[in-house]
């Protein structure tokens, strides 16, 4: 490659003499930039958000059965053979209702689930109190308790009319986020012995929870549950691990981001025509000077280079101003969406800053690619009498 | 012995095609020139004294005939070896001087080395010959819009002379100066072929072409 630094000089010197031009130009691309990097953050930062949420519940399994296989609920035949299939495995089942709440004046709806007492500190994290023993009461979510203003020793009335049931707080539980296996933040656990004095006991269970033991053996548990209970590939029950869900939420995080960073490259791309176009007047501006260049002895790649050049200047200023700008526009969306910024440093994020920079440099390039063709390819002669 | 020609023009024809039809610019023209020589080309304006100096300045490509350089054929040559013959055998000077606008006076001396030899100089040369043509000082840092016509023409000059061409090609060297520079002016080209350089000089003004040793008349495209 010809690189001759007088040429980089030319195409320099050519920009700050129209700098309000350049600068215009520049802009174009800083915008353009900073929407594409911006998305891509909030993009990779929801990712990683979700992705530390979900990582404490990593080592459950979760059973349910396939609606599509006629049954609603796990039934207790089901639960044994789980039981059998998970071996050394903890396995938990969980019931939950639907159920009107009242707390003074306020109504409102939520879930209860029942859990066996002796597993609940083993899948939930209290932040004051304790667990429910028995019948004596009931653990509720941190959102839950936030909104009614509960507190350990609070009472609460579930059900409605001649079904309503008092019952007091036990314990606060801590916020889970996506994580947990249930999610309890907004919601009501009770004992088994509670929830089946209030709703029955149908020997039958909505979800069946798997908690393995070694990490490693996550797939080998999900195997010989599948085999033991869908036979004769017959699906009857549908085992998720968090996993899953989490792959299935970061695929569709994933389009997402792309898309908004498709949008945010409509005007990247409007500001590579503004590029073609700043480039297409200095060309006609320069056309003498290109016939002098020529005539004196300098080669059509050299004339190409010099304009490449400009617009490499063009695109790279405007791409690293860009990039630096979209920590703040990139952090300011994070912060509003997510109220943390911990991931905004994260190689994760950091890498879109990257493609921006590159991504923008590279379409400045290409906008120059046809003007700088159009000045080697003048003819000296005509270009040297060119006024 | 007899001196080598330096430029060679064997029945060159040069036809501009255009929509009213073709124009014969020039017509069966031979012409040699030997080297050291100064010669002067006069003509009416339509006559294509400017289009032979494009076809020796090896800008243009004619229609037909040979066009030697240096004894070398430019005829089978390409763009880029043909550009590569203007920066080393061929210093162009210009009635309207032609320095890039965004170049000092040094770095437009400067250029054609830079140019052939792809890193900035470090010699001094490009000092050395504005020097010669008589700038020096805080003047060769000066962009051209910043100097007089005839110190324009000067650093034009030492531009010409930097990658020392055999050949000298001056389009009007004075049309755009005043009597008593452009006496200066053609008292510097007169010096340059007295030591040895080949001078072909475009002018319609009679006392400038009598600096010339030879001086050629051209109409409608053939020697008279």
């Amino acid at each position: 490659m010809i690189f001759s630094d007088i040429l980089f000089d030319l195409a320099r010197r050519n920009l700050q003499l129209h700098s309000l031009r350049s600068l215009l130009a520049v802009i174009g691309i800083v915008i353009g930039v900073l929407a594409i990097t911006s998305m891509g953050i909030l993009g990779a930062s929801l990712q990683a958000s979700v992705t530390d949420q979900f990582s404490d519940s990593v080592n459950i399994l979760t059973v349910s059965s396939d609606s599509r296989g006629g049954y609603d609920k796990i039934t207790d035949r089901q639960l044994k053979e789980i039981t059998t299939a998970a071996g050394q495995s903890n396995v938990f089942a969980l019931n939950t209702e639907y159920d009107r709440i009242t707390v003074g004046s306020e109504m409102g709806f939520v879930g209860i689930t029942a859990l066996k007492p002796e597993y609940m500190s083993d899948l939930l994290e209290l932040s004051s109190g304790r667990f429910p023993k028995a019948a004596e009461g009931v653990a509720v979510g941190q959102t839950l308790a936030d909104e009614y203003d509960l507190k350990v020793g609070s009472r609460i009335t579930i059900g409605k009319d001649d079904k309503e049931k008092r019952v007091r707080v036990l314990g606060i539980l801590k916020n889970t986020g996506f994580g947990g296996v249930i999610s309890t933040d907004y919601s009501i656990i009770s004992s088994e012995r509670w929830y089946f004095s209030v709703y029955g006991d149908t020997k039958e269970y909505d979800q069946v929870a798997v908690q393995v033991r070694d990490m490693d053996d996550i797939d080998s548990v999900k195997e010989s549950i599948e085999t033991h209970l869908n036979r004769n590939r017959k699906k009857v029950v549908t085992i998720m691990d968090s996993r899953d869900f989490l792959q299935a939420v970061n695929g569709v995080l994933g389009t997402i981001s792309l898309f908004i960073m498709a949008i945010g490259g409509i005007s990247l791309l409007v500001a590579g025509v503004s590029i073609f176009n700043v480039m297409l007047m200095s060309v006609n501006e320069r056309v003498k000077e290109i016939g002098i260049l020529r005539s004196i002895g300098t080669q059509k790649q050299e004339i190409r280079m010099m304009f490449l050049y400009e617009a490499l200047i063009l695109g790279f200023t405007g791409s690293i101003v860009g990039g630096l700008l979209s920590f703040l526009g990139g952090g300011a969306i994070v912060y509003l969406m997510l109220n943390d910024l911990s991931c905004l440093f994260a190689p994760s994020t950091m890498v879109y800053v990257l493609y921006g920079v590159i991504i923008g440099t590279t379409v400045s390039v290409l906008s120059g690619v046809y003007p700088a063709y159009k000045a080697a390819e003048l003819n000296p002669i005509d270009a040297l009498s060119a006024e | 012995m007899s001196k080598k020609p330096v430029i060679k023009l064997d029945d060159v024809t040069k036809i501009y095609p255009l929509p009213a039809g073709d124009v014969v610019a020039l017509d069966n023209l031979s012409l040699e020139v030997t080297e050291g020589e100064f010669v002067a080309i006069m003509g009416a304006s339509g006559s294509g004294k400017s289009t032979l100096l494009n076809q020796i300045g090896c800008l243009d490509v004619p229609t037909s005939g040979e066009i030697y350089i240096d004894e070398r054929s430019t005829s089978e040559m390409n763009d880029y070896e043909l550009t590569e013959l203007r920066r080393d055998k061929i210093g162009f000077v210009f009635q309207k001087f032609n320095l890039i606008p965004l170049l000092t006076a040094y770095e437009n001396v400067e250029y054609p080395l830079v140019v052939k030899h792809k890193k900035r100089d470090t010699s001094g040369r490009p000092e050395e010959l504005l020097r010669r043509v008589g700038l020096e000082g805080a003047m060769i840092t000066h962009k051209p819009t910043e100097l007089s016509g005839g110190q324009q023409q000067r650093v034009s000059i030492a531009r010409a002379l930097v990658n020392d061409p055999k050949i000298l090609l001056c389009d009007e060297p004075t049309g755009a100066l005043d009597s008593q520079t452009s006496s200066s002016i053609m008292d510097l080209l007169t010096e340059l072929n007295e030591q040895g350089r080949t001078v072909v000089m475009v002018t319609h003004d009679l006392h400038v072409a009598e600096y010339a040793h030879r001086t050629i008349r051209i109409s409608d495209g053939k020697i008279v």
